[in-house]
Order: C-alpha cells, then sequence, then structure tokens
C-alpha cells in the first residue's frame, strides 16, 4: 500500500496539517478531511466541480497532487463564502437569479466565479460563459448561472460591492 | 376555469427553500456521508458483454488483509425478483421484468454484476476485485435489436427463449385507404443513439445497521420506494429498511433504476459495519440505463393542401440488457409518435428487444425523444414536398382542444401548441434570415413542436401523500417523501404551503425522503411530482385551512367563508384591516384540542392495462406541449456548426416558481441539443468507448447562447392551479429543431436521419449536395 506523508497548509484561512497518500491528488485529501464542499464529478479534470483557489489560482483539484500542495493555501467555496465579501454575495446571486439547481456543480461554478471576478472580470455574458467553462453542469443550461455572474459583474462596475 | 385569485408567492421566481445551502457548499451529497468504521464497497463487472458464467471464484480476495466480504450471487437471499418503480400495486401484463441482482448463467452485459467486495479502503476493495477469478465462457452476443429479432439469433436471456420484450400496436381509421388519397407520401428510415444522463454526481452512497436491526441508506435515488425491493431482495420485512434520502446531483431519469442501494444492503448485513459505495464516472457512464436507441420507419401521406391524412410507423427499441422500464418506455414512444397533430388515419407499431448493450431505461422523454426527432424530420419534408411553409404545415395539422389522441383519447388539459408556435415563430423571425455570416457560414432555421405526457401511467394507479404540521409558533413542517434531483421538486411544495397558509417560504420547513419518517409520493420521475404532490399538498393545506377557519371566525365574528389567508393573518376579504395572527388562531386550535397535523393522499386518475394489440383509451393524465426555434451557422468548409439562437416555449398551464419553470426550459434544452450530433456513446459491440467527459461531449457554458424562454400560461393543466409538468416535456422539440435547421442551412437531407449526425456526415452530404 501506498506511503503515508504530512503535509502543512493553509485551508479557508486556517493552518493545518494533513496525512495524505503520496500519490493522492488534493480533491481526495481534502474529502478525506470533511471539506465536502469540494465534490468528486469525474477525477480527471473535465468536470470542474472540485474547483479550488490553490495561492489565489482557480485549480482542479483532482488534477492537483495533494503532496505538491505543501506549504500552499487553498480556499473552498464554504471557506470564500464566509470570509470574503465577493463571494458571499456571487452566492447570493445564485440564490437570488435561480442559478441553482440539483446544486452539485455550485462549489465549483462559485470558485470559478470568483477568480473570474476577482481578476477584473466585466459584465460580458461571453466572457463569463468562456471564464465558466471548464464547469460542466446539466441542470440549468448556464443561463441563470451567466445571470448571477453578470449581475456580480455589474455591482463591481458600479463601485456597489 | 380557476377561479381568479391574487397569489402573492406562487408564480413568482422565490428564492427556493435549499438554494442557499447549495450555494454555501453546505449542503450534502450521497458521497459526503461517513461514519466511524465504515467500509469502502466495489463492484466487479462482467469483462464480457456476452458470455456465460461458468464460476466465480473468491478465496484469493477473501483472503487479502483488510477485506471483510466478497458476495455472488449465491450470498443473496432471493437474487431473482421482479422490478417495480414504487407503483402501489402489481401491474403485471409483461411490464414488471426480471431484476437480478448478481451474475447468473448467462452474462447480458459488461454492465452486469458479478461480485461484491467491501474492504478496509477503496484500494484494498480494488486490489481485491483483481482477485477474483471468474470462469467465463464467451459467447458471440447480439448487438442490435432489428438482428435480435430474427429467428435463430442469439438468445441474450437464460431466463427467456427469444429477445422480444415487448410488441404493442395503436391504430385508428383505414391507413391503407388513406395512402391511396395522399398527393406526397414521405419513407424514410431514422435512427437514434443511445443518450447518457450525465448528471455531474455519480451514483453512490452508505448505509449502515441501526440499533434496532434496520438497514439504514443514505442513498440518493429517484424512486425512494426500492426500499421494498431491497427488504424483498435480503428476506426482510418492508419496515427493516430504510433510507434517508439524500438530494440528487442531478438524475434525469437515470436514477430511477436501482443503483447501489442493493449492494449496500448485502454488504452491510453481510459485515455488519457501515458501508459507502461511489461509482467512478467510467463505471457510472458504462453501468447506468441509456435512453433507448430507436430504428423507426416512417410513412407519411398528406393532400396537396397540407392535410396529413396518415401515418404508418414502426419502431424497434434496444431495450439491452434487462427489461427494466423498457416496456413504459415504449408506450410512450407508441403512444407519441403521431405527434401532436390531429392524423386520422395512423397505425404505429412497435417491438422491444434484449441485446447484450447496456440496458435502456429511463431517460429524461421517456420514449418521446426518439419519435418526436423522426416526426419533426418528416414535417418538414413534407412542407417542402408539398411547397408549403414548414411553420404552416404544421399549423394545419396541430392539435386544439377536443381533439382525440390516436388511441381515442381526449386530452382534458389545454392543447396551446398552435398558440405556443405562433409566439416562437414571431420570434425567431422577428429579424429578416441572412443567408450567410459575414464569415461565409451559412444560417439555417427551423421549428419543431411536440407534446409529451406529465404524470405517470394511468393503469399505474398512481398516488401520493404529503403531511403537514403546525408549529405553536405558526411555523409549519412539511414531511413529503419527495426525492429531490434538482429540479426543485420540494420547494415548490413549500412555497404552496406558503401561500395557502399565507405566510413566507422560511416559515415552511420541508423534511423531505426519509421512507421511515415521511409520507410516501411516489417517484420523482414522469414530470410528476408537482402534478401528484402539488395536488396531494393542496388538498392538505385545504383540510388545515377548515380547521383554523372556524376558530378564526368565532375570535373574528365573522362567518369562514368571508376569511382569507395572509401576511401571516386570518382577515376579512372585504376588510382586511380587521384580521387576527395566524399563530394566535392555531394556538386558540391547540387550547381547543384540534389537530395541528395533517396527510392527504392525491390520486391520478386510474385506468386498466391497455389491450398490447389494439391501445385504446386514456394512458396518461394529460400532456406538455412545447416549441422550440433555432438558428444555427454550418461551417460547409468543415462540416461543423454552431447553435447562434435557441428559442424554447412551453404552455405551462401555471408557473409555480418563474426561475424553476424557465431553468426547466433553458436546461431541457441544452439537455437534448447536442443529442443528434455530439453527444455519442460510441458503443461497439456492447462496449461504451466514450466514457467519461473527455470522450461523451456535454455542452459547456461556452459552446451554447441564451435560451430564450417563452412561457404561456393557460391554466389548462391538472396540477395546482392548473399547473402542467416542465421537467421532461422541456426536452422534447429541441433535437429536431437543431437538424431540421442544419437542413435549412445546407439544404439537403441526406444523412440527416441517423444519428450521431457527425460534422463529417454533414460534410459528406455537402460535397454530394455540390456534385449534383
Amino acid at each position: 500500500m501506498s506511503e503515508k506523508i504530512n503535509i502543512k497548509l493553509k485551508i479557508n484561512g486556517v493552518f493545518v496539517t494533513l496525512e495524505v497518500l503520496a500519490h493522492q491528488n488534493l480533491l481526495r485529501a481534502l474529502r478525506d478531511n470533511y471539506y465536502w464542499d469540494v465534490k468528486c464529478g469525474c477525477e480527471v479534470g473535465e468536470c470542474g466541480t472540485c474547483t479550488v483557489l490553490l495561492d489565489g489560482q482557480a485549480v482542479k483539484s483532482c488534477t492537483v497532487l495533494a503532496a505538491a500542495c505543501d506549504g500552499h493555501e487553498i480556499w473552498t467555496d464554504k471557506g470564500l463564502g464566509l470570509s470574503t465579501k465577493l463571494t458571499a454575495r456571487i452566492q447570493d446571486a445564485f440564490v437570488e437569479c435561480g442559478s441553482v439547481q440539483c446544486g452539485f456543480c455550485t462549489p465549483g461554478m462559485v470558485v470559478a466565479a470568483t477568480d473570474y471576478l476577482k481578476n477584473g472580470g466585466k459584465p460580458d455574458r461571453t466572457a463569463i460563459r468562456e471564464a465558466i467553462s471548464g464547469n460542466l453542469c446539466r441542470c440549468t443550461g448556464y443561463v441563470k448561472i451567466v445571470d448571477a455572474i453578470y449581475k456580480v459583474a455589474k455591482d463591481i462596475e458600479e463601485g456597489l460591492l | 376555469m380557476m377561479q381568479k385569485r391574487n397569489l402573492k408567492l406562487v408564480g413568482n421566481a422565490v428564492p427556493r427553500h435549499d438554494a442557499a445551502a447549495k450555494a454555501k457548499g453546505e449542503q450534502l451529497y450521497s458521497d459526503d456521508w461517513t461514519m466511524p468504521n465504515m467500509l469502502y464497497a466495489k463492484v466487479l463487472r462482467s469483462a464480457y458483454p456476452a458470455a456465460i458464467l461458468r464460476g466465480v471464484n473468491t478465496k484469493k480476495a477473501k483472503a487479502l488483509p483488510g477485506v471483510h466480504a466478497v458476495l455472488t450471487a449465491d450470498d443473496v437471499p432471493l437474487n431473482e425478483d421482479i422490478t417495480k418503480f414504487g407503483q402501489m400495486r402489481d401491474v403485471g401484463g409483461g411490464f414488471e421484468g426480471l431484476y437480478k441482482v448478481l451474475a447468473r448463467g448467462k452474462i447480458r452485459s459488461k454492465s452486469e454484476a458479478i461480485a461484491l467486495v467491501a474492504a478496509e479502503t477503496e484500494e484494498i476493495a480494488e486490489e481485491a476485485l483483481k482477485l477474483i477469478e471468474v470462469d467465463y465462457e464467451v459467447t458471440e452476443g447480439v448487438f442490435d435489436p432489428r438482428e435480435a429479432l430474427l429467428p435463430g439469433a442469439y438468445v441474450v436471456s437464460s431466463e427467456d427463449s427469444s429477445n422480444e420484450i415487448m410488441r404493442t400496436q395503436v391504430q385508428c381509421g383505414d391507413i391503407e385507404e388513406a395512402f391511396k388519397r395522399c398527393d406526397v407520401i414521405i419513407e424514410d428510415d431514422y435512427q437514434t443513439t443511445p443518450h447518457e444522463h450525465a448528471y455531474i454526481e455519480t451514483e453512490g452512497g452508505m448505509g449502515w445497521l441501526d440499533e434496532n436491526g434496520v438497514i439504514t441508506l443514505r442513498v440518493g435515488v429517484q424512486v425512494l420506494e426500492h426500499y421494498r425491493t431491497v427488504a424483498k431482495i435480503m428476506g426482510l420485512p418492508h419496515t427493516k429498511v430504510r433510507n434517508i434520502g439524500v438530494p440528487m446531483g442531478g438524475g434525469f431519469g437515470g436514477k430511477e433504476d436501482i443503483t447501489v442501494e442493493t449492494y449496500l444492503a448485502l454488504l452491510i448485513a453481510a459485515t455488519r459495519r457501515p458501508v459507502k459505495m461511489v461509482w467512478t464516472r467510467e463505471e457510472s457512464m458504462e453501468t447506468h440505463a441509456k435512453r433507448h436507441p430507436e430504428y423507426l420507419h416512417y410513412k407519411t401521406g398528406a393532400t396537396k393542401d397540407g392535410k396529413i391524412l396518415a401515418q404508418e410507423i414502426s419502431i424497434v427499441m434496444d431495450g439491452g440488457s434487462y427489461t427494466y422500464l423498457t416496456p413504459w418506455v415504449q408506450m410512450y414512444s407508441t403512444y407519441g409518435a403521431v405527434g401532436p397533430y390531429n392524423v386520422p388515419n395512423v397505425h404505429v407499431q412497435s417491438v422491444s428487444a434484449f441485446t447484450n448493450n447496456t440496458f435502456s431505461s429511463a431517460n429524461r422523454g421517456f420514449g418521446g425523444p426518439q419519435v418526436n426527432f423522426a416526426c419533426e424530420r418528416q414535417m418538414d419534408r413534407i412542407a417542402d414536398a408539398l411547397g408549403i411553409d414548414r411553420v404552416e404545415l404544421r399549423r394545419r395539422n396541430l392539435m386544439h382542444n377536443g381533439d382525440r389522441l390516436p388511441t381515442g383519447f381526449i386530452p382534458q388539459g389545454h392543447i396551446g401548441v398552435s398558440e405556443i408556435m405562433d409566439k416562437v415563430e414571431a420570434e425567431l423571425n422577428k429579424t429578416k434570415k441572412p443567408d450567410r455570416l459575414p464569415d461565409g457560414r451559412k444560417i439555417g432555421r427551423a421549428i419543431a413542436v411536440g407534446h409529451m405526457v406529465y404524470g405517470r401511467l394511468t393503469f399505474m394507479h398512481d398516488s401520493s401523500r404529503v403531511s403537514i404540521r403546525i408549529e405553536l409558533d405558526g411555523s409549519v413542517t412539511v414531511r413529503a417523501g419527495v426525492p429531490d434531483l434538482g429540479g426543485g421538486q420540494a420547494s415548490v411544495i413549500c412555497q404552496i404551503v406558503a401561500e395557502e397558509l399565507g405566510l413566507d417560504m422560511e416559515d415552511v420547513h420541508a423534511y423531505i425522503m426519509d421512507t421511515h419518517l415521511t409520507p410516501l409520493c411516489g417517484t420523482t420521475t414522469a414530470t410528476r411530482q408537482l402534478y401528484m404532490s402539488g395536488n396531494a399538498t393542496l388538498k392538505a393545506t385545504a383540510i388545515m385551512k377548515e380547521r383554523l377557519l372556524p376558530v378564526a371566525s368565532k375570535l373574528l365574528g365573522y362567518p369562514s367563508e368571508n376569511l382569507a389567508f395572509g401576511d401571516h393573518s386570518i382577515y376579512l376579504v372585504n376588510n382586511p384591516a380587521i384580521r387576527i395572527p395566524f399563530v394566535t388562531v392555531v394556538g386558540h386550535l391547540s387550547n381547543d384540542g384540534g389537530e395541528l397535523e395533517t396527510i392527504a393522499q392525491f390520486n391520478a386518475p386510474f385506468t386498466e392495462v391497455p389491450d398490447l394489440s389494439d391501445i385504446k383509451g386514456q394512458l396518461n393524465p394529460d400532456l406538455t406541449y412545447t416549441c422550440h426555434g433555432v438558428e444555427v451557422a454550418v461551417d460547409e468548409e468543415t462540416g461543423m456548426y454552431e447553435i447562434l439562437r435557441l428559442i424554447a416555449a412551453v404552455d405551462a398551464g401555471k408557473m409555480i416558481n418563474k426561475n424553476s419553470c424557465e431553468g426547466q426550459m433553458e436546461g431541457g434544452c441544452l439537455y437534448n441539443a447536442w443529442w443528434p450530433t455530439h453527444e455519442d456513446l460510441q458503443w461497439r459491440n456492447g462496449i461504451t468507448k466514450a466514457n467519461n467527459f473527455s470522450t461523451y461531449y456535454i455542452p459547456t457554458a461556452a459552446d451554447m447562447p441564451d435560451v430564450e424562454t417563452i412561457i404561456m400560461e393557460s391554466g389548462g393543466g391538472l396540477g395546482p392551479y392548473g399547473a402542467k409538468g416542465v421537467g421532461e416535456p422541456s426536452d422534447n422539440s429541441i433535437a429536431p429543431a437543431v437538424v431540421n435547421a442544419i437542413r435549412d442551412a445546407i439544404g439537403t437531407d441526406m444523412n440527416l436521419n441517423k444519428m450521431p449526425i457527425t460534422p463529417e456526415k454533414i460534410l459528406a452530404a455537402i460535397k454530394a449536395r455540390d456534385s449534383k
């Protein structure tokens, strides 16, 4: 069986030490430690539901080796929502706009939207669609997800956030 | 007509009760539950699509340290049963097929489960699978239902003597005589591919043995009532199996068949420990049911003034390895094959067959999209042959109120298909269609219509129960066994309770889908929850109102019939200033010993099992009508196309939740938009070659335009407030609209009738057109 190692990292603002398998991906390491808001949809980097911020950049956590995250910083949908105004606003917009159906892609979508907006993403539906094109959704047809991100982008543009 | 009422919540874009938890990452799904001492389980699937199972040796697997159970068919108390889907009666008549838990005798497909393993870790369980020795006698197999029906064909099952699952027909008028009077006859073959649900959450769940000896599961399923089958398989009373259901990360029909429940129960009983099983993406796509591939032959005859006189249709359905829902789906295909048109002379024959492919069962639309594709392709071709505008041809033949379906049944709900088609036509053609884009791509437009039932087959005698309890502080708990797969099935129930009792959404708490604690609502399938459980909810609130009103009447001094519920009060309709707080009335009712809790049941119309040799009369409660308009751009150099506009219209009867209703229309549109062209599972002799999202392409946000939804509210549905169901109808009529738009762009029908309609085929059609 595989070797276990300890990694130190900062998750959602808290320093933690996780015991992970040497070959394990970050998604599994997070879920094994009860970060249930990081969902598993395909485990090969195709669906995007496991998207988290790694050192401030959106990544599909199933494509990142957990051991390689030693000394790095991770933020998930839940942590971001509790700590940052931007993500909390995106989450609220998802609720208001009816962007949530089954909700399984939602945490990854919110992280992808956070990444887009904190990097100066504009209220531009085509650009928003491009920005979330790594995150699959089978329920919504994406319209109301784009609505929500557009709404927050507009708020930012108008200095409301 | 419905009485006009001022509705406060119903019809609005009310946030769903569970949306915030889902957005904030707090919603737990089937894979998000764990327990101390929990084991991990895996399934050994067949290595071959067709074989005879000679033996299974589990000795080495069992000896692997960390392995706690390895089970085969011999370990299952009742390995063979019939498939049930929550129906409260035994339907019989060939509708309930074999449910085999673990392989025995002939192996019918690669998805067949041979053995189950439970181990300390997932890795050990996977290792154990490799140590199980299976002795197969590999056989030839049959992979095309047309071949499976030929005399002498390889027989898929060891339990049946032929591959035929069901044969049935619908007829009316005199087809032979009618064709003689037709000026144009279009006759052709169509073919549809298996379709993958592609929910982002794969199948999974966990369970444990509780202190009362109850096998307790936490599994997200569309059919909670499978707990009865699990109990039967285990040799236990129904009371000893409980599923505390979990919201699903999408279902679309794919979680209608039993998934992990029986496997978990067997392993929990064998190990007396909590067990978890979650399927990988590849396992999910190779294993769960698909939309039936259909081979359709259509012969349509019309007069020169555009009246369709006759439709002769034959359908061969690929049922795959086991029966599951095939007969039910077949009813929908057979019954819906002529579309929402008034056709006086009809003959539809259908047959379904076993093959060694992955089994076919429910997939959003349930037999509707296949026939809708062929039927709407035919309509455009008839129009072109007659030189009549394609929308106009439809207009001359569409059903209206009072018209009969081919079985003779007159739908009771409003038939608004011509009204919504007019709206879509106006919207699509509000700008003149350009021939080409500046980049040279050809533009095509098309409109297609569809009809699809909501509510289950009436001979299943469907029912739903909902319970409400008013708390002493005036808040309300709704208990409903309604599996929520993401369509907002539970949230609309809360909305109805809040509306009827004059409360806010926040005042209503939903406790859903627990087989021991919630009344059974029946399946989240057949676009039935709003219709069935919505009506049961209305009945329950009516009972509570009848108890509360006399109390309020006494306190206010006005007759009950002059009082209404609103703003957390009961008030005088003519003078709303005269009011009493809801909570005060609740307090008085409680003081007087009144009942604060009730349960109500709604029954759908009941019919008997039809004569399959000549189906007549009512099969479903009612239908929902849709229309889709599409504009595409086709690159004639590559055969690639892009969807530029998607217009989705429905007569929803009455929208209960505006966001949820639009969300169904938008999502349904994308669900089937790429089915004819991109979503190809690449089945090759029983092997699913496209088994993940890098090979099976579902649309991303960048692939699609915004969906323009048009929702008509005729009030003519059988659901609460005159609502119709939209969940499944929303994906009907989009696929033919896409393909007909491609046809409109390239000006040839070649290669457009048999899915998958790949860019290569479109390009070949363009080249053939140009070489003429």
